[in-house]
């Protein structure tokens, strides 16, 4: 097995690792808020290490297109931009509409 | 293979043996379990809020497995489709949140 591979698959590894948590933190956390929180960056950083493991296995596989790696690149960075900040347009919107913050010793919601 | 789809169809210069298809396959099927636990906060979850936080968190979730998806089918310029997504997502979302604050999305 390559060198190359071994890397691509600890870099899919470790973002898939992250995604899990974040679904996990979706799931179990007991408010709006907290699940945001929980997901929102969890979900990023995920991505973005699953498609820079992408990356590398595309100049080591495909050699002479680099387009498409460009493309990735933007991909992640219009990530990295724009999933926190819809992530804090949705919690601020649920603020404004008046959704209480969890307390401790309340219930989940 | 005819000219035309040569263009499209970026060939890989090495051997079959040496790619990570089956790696790609299982990445895949965790980020679609992902997707389903996401599903169930998106199915049960209270309130409107946590309905459209899980269907954002799911349409980022599928954008990642488009370009795994454009990998295992050894179509790397597949990366278009996961890019309007990305885009699509963020401006629906942002919408949504728009109208859930204020009850109407255009006024002036």
């Amino acid at each position: 097995m390559l060198l190359v591979n071994v890397i691509v698959t600890i870099f899919l590894a470790i973002g898939m690792f992250f995604m899990f948590i974040g679904a996990i933190g979706l799931l179990r956390f007991p408010d709006f808020y907290t699940r945001l929180h929980a997901t929102g960056k969890c979900d990023t950083l995920g991505e973005g290490l699953i498609i820079v493991g992408l990356i590398i296995y595309h100049l080591f596989h495909y050699p002479g297109t680099s387009l498409a790696t460009v493309k990735l690149l933007f991909l992640i960075i219009f990530i990295f931009i724009a999933n926190p900040t819809a992530i804090h347009a949705i919690v601020k919107a649920a603020y404004r509409r008046g959704l209480k913050p969890w307390r401790w010793g309340e219930g989940r919601r | 293979m005819e000219a035309t789809g040569e263009r499209f169809h970026l060939k890989p210069s090495r051997k079959r043996e040496e790619k990570m298809i089956s790696i790609f396959l299982v990445i895949a099927l965790l980020n679609v379990v992902t997707i389903l636990l996401c599903l169930y906060r998106a199915v049960v979850g209270p309130g409107v809020f946590n309905r459209v936080a899980a269907v954002n968190v799911i349409g980022t979730k599928t954008v990642v497995l488009l370009v795994i998806m454009g990998y295992i089918f050894e179509r790397p310029l597949f990366v278009d489709i996961p890019l309007l997504y990305a885009m699509l997502n963020f401006i629906g979302t942002l919408v949504f949140a728009k109208y859930l604050e204020r009850g109407e999305l255009c006024s002036w």
